[in-house]
Order: structure tokens, then C-alpha cells, then sequence
């Protein structure tokens, strides 16, 4: 246990130490940085606020990412599925003539069932003709972006409205105060979101529906052993397509959370999923497939967007933390396999 | 009508030509087992690894000498993760591109590299690399045994065929290749770099190897399908015609599905790629 422990601190301490010296090497001062990134994510309440807003949808998408990598329907397309959601979101709040928290809960339940639709495909097509299900779904997250791009783009779906002659950009209407996710506590001091919330629900169904039912245990052996799991009666790919339809939907509905909570400006945007999935799966890869662990890896992967946005004040540019992060998913599978090894 | 056509054409040849030399690569690194996701790394390193050396050297030539050097950096690491390490290939593509793109970003926005005329370096290189990895993977012995290491590992780690090393070999070629692509793209036809450089023209290099079959000769059509596409879609608000141009930007990929959707070319991908 202390070897392990003492292995991992090895392993962040030089991805640390190869970031600090790439600022050093480019003129920076490391220890700014690294102060800048604190001021931004976790050194007052408003920090905490802004971090934890990105928690959420990252937290969701890992989740999902669990869920689909422990049955061994390895899905990346995570970006895409975000984006599917927030579109569905987007189209079931501007369109949907209901109001109050019944909107919310329509805007959440359809983004969650368009990426696990989306997802769904993938399955499809898996089932159908064999289509390797890690290349399709990659391959279905630039389909999705493009799909986006026309939704926004084409007046008649969901591109914002002309007022007078301003020019209309490729975005959609800004959506209904009644669609958007409230916030416990006020501004300037801490203030939860609610898709925070949902995603630490979803994050605890997850690793209980995983470690503590028979859907989970069949779901785990599937993943472990296809054949073995197809003797022991288990519908493959019945279970499989779950699989990834469960993982599709709760990235959907990490896309809502983007959508609907203030991270971002509550309009469809083609940009607005800001690489959530990508960083989401790499939350999942660090947890181990772990929902639980997923915790407080999310909340170190939101620190670093979050605190991401004070580092240009040091001079250094603020793509720093996406190397940062790379750098600690790279030490933390390289030592995960060696560990593995190890034990054999 | 002539002259656009002539427009299209030449820049459909110039879009065409980075994805043709990524995809000879990105051929042989999956006709050997691993359906290796890091293009893209390799051809975003590669593309600013080249600029920077042009810059600092004012030599076109070195920077994509370096462009092809830095791609098989990154080649030799994936291999070494996923073939040394056995970790899964996917994760450490994933992870590849994660820093390649953040590097990248990082570098170009504190460093200031010298804008260089874009050097035409001749398109004829692939007249030559094509053949070459042609031959290498369907008629030379190292070839048969990459071959054997992506249709069935076991039985070719039996008969005394080192799999893994064929494996870390082809992502090295695969590495220098789309390097090569990379490089061209920046050196070879902007003669700058800017943030994000490929974006996705790596993913569009898998989508062709898979339109293609895992045969060469499909796949380079693929690309230049592709490239053509893109020509069009830049083309078409200069011809006046008002089309969304969402379809041609996602056909690559549609394309490549419905092709993985044709029993017949599912039935030829390397069988060691399958089982993920």
C-alpha cells in the first residue's frame, strides 16, 4: 500500500516537474504559475464556485466512461454525445411550451436519452455488421460536431433570431430563465449548482449499480470475459449496448449541465462542449474506472480549467494546464500498468 | 466553369497530399495490429517541430526533416507505451493527442517563429513513398511478418516473429510518415503555424485508411476523395453556391462508416484490431 502510494506521488511529482520546468524553460516562473492556478480554483469561495462548475459535467461524463469501459465497450466518443445533449437540450427548451421546473427536468430527460441514442448507434452498428465499437463512436464525435454546426447554422432549426439588421452569429437563442439550473448559496460568496448535484448523484448510482447489483456483476464479467459471460447467460449484446447507451446518456446529460448552468453563456454553441468529453474519459482513465475515485479526480481536473483562466495574468499561456494534465493521465497509466505488473 | 474546376482541382491536390503521406503510415501501423489514434499527435508535433526548425535554421528541407524526426518521437513512445508496457493503444492515443495539442499551444504562444514563404517541397515524394510502403508490407519478408503480427498475433508469436517489436517498427514508419504529412502542411503549404494546426486531419487519415479497406491503393483514393471534398467545400461560396457545407466536413466520416457497414470490408480488417 505504501509502495503504491509512494509510486503514484513519484510518478505526479515528475509529471509536476516536467511542467515546471517546460514554464521555467520558456521564461516563466513556475512558482506564479502555480499560484495563479491556486487564486483561480481553490483560494476563496468565488475560486471553489467556478471550479465546481466544471466538476459537474465532467464528473457525468466519467461516470458514463466508467460504466462503458467496464463492460468493455470501450467508448470515446464522449465529445460528441456531449454535444448530441446539449443540442437536444437546447432544442426541447427553446421549443417546448412548458414552464417552470417541468422544462428542466424535459431538458435534462431528452439530452440524456439524444446521447445514449447517440451512443446507441454505435451499439447498433457493432451488433449489426461488427463495426469495432472504439472507432465508430471516435468517429461519430466529428459526425455530432458537424450536426451541431448545421443546427446552428440553418434558421429553421436552431440558429438565433434576426433582431433588426444585427448580424446573426452560428449560435443558438439564449435559452428561457425557467430552462436553466439553479444554484444554492449567492455569487459572490459559494454557490453549488445544481448539476453538481447531479452529478455526484449520478456518480454514486454509478459505482453502486457497478460494484453492488447483478446488472453491475454481469456487466463486469462481460467486460473481463466475453465468452465466459455468454456461458454464464448473459445476453451480450444486449448488456453491451446498455453499456454504452448508459454511458451515452450521462454524457448527454453532462451536456445539458454545460447547456443549462452557468459555465458557459446557456446558448448552443458549436464550441461550447470545450473538450469536456475528451477530458471527462481521461478522468475515468485516472479513477481506474472507478466512479467514486472519479470524485476527486473531477474536482482536480476542474481546478485546473478553472484556475487555467488566472494563469494569463503570469504571462504564461493558459494551454499549460492541458499539458499538466496530459502529463498526470500519461504518469498515472504508465504506473497503474506497472503496478498490475508487479502484482502478477 | 473551366477555371474553377482548375481552381478546385489544384487546391483538392494540395489538401490531398498531407493526408496521403499520413495514411501510408497510418496503413502500415494497422496492417500490424494497432489502430493507432496518435496520428494526430505526429502530425500536430510534427507540423510545429518543422516550423520551428525552418525558423531557426531558414532552411524548408531541415524543418521537414525535423517534421519527419519529431513524428517518429512520438511514434517511438506510443510504441514503447502500448507495446512494451502493453498499454491499452486507444488510451495512450488519447492521451498522445491530449499533449501534443497542449504542448503545442503552449510553445506556439510563447515562442515566435518566423513566417516562411511556404516552400512547395515536390508532391512527386509520395510517387515514391507509396510504391515503397507498397512493397515493403505486401512483399518484403519484414512486411509478411507485420502482416502476420496484425492478422494473428499468437501464431505468429509461435513461429518466432517478434509481434511486438513489428509493431513499435511500423509506428516508428508510421510516425516519420505522418510527420512527413504534418511537416508538408506547415513547411510545405502555409510556411506558418497557428494553434491546432491539423485539426483532425489525423482522424480524417483513420477514416480513410478504414474507407480504403486496409489496401494502400483504396486508401490513398480515399484521401484524395477527401481532399477534394475539402477543396469544394472552401470553393463553393466563391462559385456562389449556397450549400451547407456541415455535409462535405462530416462525409469523410460518414464514408468511413458506412464502409466499416459493408460486410465485405469488415471482413479485411486486420483481425488482431478487433479485439480492440
Amino acid at each position: 500500500m505504501i509502495a503504491r502510494l509512494s509510486l503514484r506521488s513519484a510518478a505526479v511529482g515528475a509529471a509536476l516537474a516536467l511542467s515546471a520546468a517546460l514554464v521555467a524553460a520558456t521564461g516563466g516562473s513556475p512558482a506564479a504559475a502555480l499560484r495563479a492556478l491556486y487564486q483561480g480554483s481553490l483560494a476563496d469561495p468565488t475560486a471553489w464556485t467556478a471550479t465546481l462548475l466544471y466538476v459537474a459535467p465532467l464528473l457525468l461524463v466519467a461516470a458514463g466512461a466508467c460504466v462503458s469501459a467496464r463492460s468493455g465497450m470501450f467508448n470515446i466518443g464522449q465529445e460528441g454525445q456531449v454535444l448530441i445533449g446539449a443540442l437536444a437540450g437546447a432544442w426541447v427548451a427553446l421549443r417546448l411550451a412548458v414552464g417552470g421546473p417541468v422544462l428542466v427536468v424535459c431538458v435534462l430527460v431528452c439530452a440524456a436519452l439524444a446521447g445514449g441514442a447517440w451512443a446507441g448507434l454505435s451499439a447498433l452498428m457493432y451488433r449489426w455488421r461488427g463495426v469495432d465499437v472504439v472507432v465508430s463512436t471516435l468517429l461519430m464525435t466529428f459526425v455530432a460536431q458537424q450536426v451541431v454546426a448545421f443546427a446552428v447554422t440553418t434558421p429553421w432549426l436552431l440558429q438565433e433570431s434576426r433582431v433588426g439588421d444585427a448580424a446573426v452569429s452560428a449560435q443558438s437563442n439564449r435559452l428561457p430563465a425557467g430552462a436553466l439550473l439553479g444554484s444554492f448559496g449567492e455569487y459572490p460568496g459559494l454557490a453549488v449548482n445544481c448539476g453538481l448535484v447531479l452529478a455526484v448523484v449520478a456518480a454514486v448510482l454509478v459505482a453502486v449499480a457497478l460494484d453492488r447489483t447483478r446488472w453491475g456483476f454481469r456487466l463486469t464479467m462481460l467486460g473481463r470475459n466475453e465468452i465466459a459471460a455468454r456461458h454464464a447467460g448473459v445476453r451480450v449484446a444486449r448488456l453491451g449496448g446498455a453499456a454504452l447507451a448508459v454511458s451515452g446518456g450521462l454524457a448527454g446529460l453532462a451536456g445539458a449541465v454545460l447547456l443549462t448552468s452557468p459555465v458557459g453563456a446557456n446558448r448552443l454553441q458549436p464550441g461550447m462542449s470545450v473538450g469536456v468529453g475528451w477530458d471527462g474519459l481521461l478522468v475515468a482513465l485516472v479513477a481506474r474506472n472507478r466512479p467514486l475515485l472519479a470524485l476527486p479526480v473531477a474536482l482536480l481536473f476542474g481546478a485546473l480549467r478553472a484556475g487555467g483562466g488566472f494563469l494569463a495574468a503570469t504571462g504564461v499561456p493558459p494551454y499549460l494546464v492541458d499539458v499538466v494534465k496530459a502529463l498526470l493521465v500519461l504518469a498515472f497509466v504508465v504506473v497503474g500498468r506497472a503496478r498490475d505488473a508487479g502484482e502478477r | 466553369m473551366l477555371e474553377s474546376v482548375d481552381t478546385i482541382l489544384s487546391s483538392g491536390v494540395r489538401l490531398t497530399a498531407p493526408l496521403a503521406f499520413a495514411a501510408c503510415g497510418e496503413y502500415v501501423a494497422e496492417r500490424a495490429g494497432t489502430m493507432n489514434i496518435s496520428v494526430e499527435a505526429m502530425m500536430l508535433s510534427a507540423a510545429y517541430g518543422s516550423v520551428a526548425t525552418a525558423s531557426a535554421t531558414g532552411s524548408a528541407t531541415t524543418g521537414l526533416l525535423a517534421g519527419v524526426l519529431v513524428g517518429m518521437v512520438v511514434g517511438w513512445v506510443h510504441g514503447n507505451l502500448s507495446h512494451r508496457l502493453a498499454l491499452n493503444t486507444f488510451v495512450v492515443g488519447l492521451v498522445l493527442n491530449a499533449l501534443a495539442l497542449g504542448l503545442t499551444s503552449y510553445l506556439i504562444t510563447v515562442s515566435t517563429l518566423d513566417s516562411q514563404r511556404p516552400s512547395q517541397a515536390s508532391i512527386l515524394l509520395l510517387l515514391g513513398i507509396a510504391p515503397l510502403t507498397w512493397w515493403l508490407v505486401e512483399r518484403s519478408r519484414w512486411g509478411l511478418e507485420l502482416r502476420a503480427s496484425g492478422e494473428d498475433p499468437r501464431s505468429a508469436a509461435v513461429t518466432g516473429i517478434r509481434v511486438d517489436a513489428r509493431r513499435r517498427q511500423a509506428l516508428l514508419w508510421c510516425g516519420a510518415l505522418a510527420g512527413l504529412g504534418g511537416a508538408y502542411l506547415a513547411v510545405g503549404e502555409v510556411g506558418s503555424f497557428n494553434q491546432n494546426m491539423t485539426a483532425g486531419r489525423g482522424y480524417l487519415v483513420i477514416a480513410a485508411v478504414i474507407f480504403g479497406a486496409w489496401r494502400l491503393g483504396r486508401t490513398l483514393l480515399g484521401c484524395a476523395v477527401f481532399g477534394l471534398a475539402d477543396a469544394l467545400r472552401l470553393a463553393l461560396p466563391a462559385l456562389g453556391v449556397t450549400l451547407n457545407s456541415q455535409v462535405l466536413v462530416a462525409a469523410p466520416y460518414l464514408l468511413a462508416l458506412l464502409a466499416m457497414l459493408s460486410f465485405r470490408t469488415s471482413s479485411r480488417a486486420p483481425r488482431a484490431l478487433r479485439q480492440g
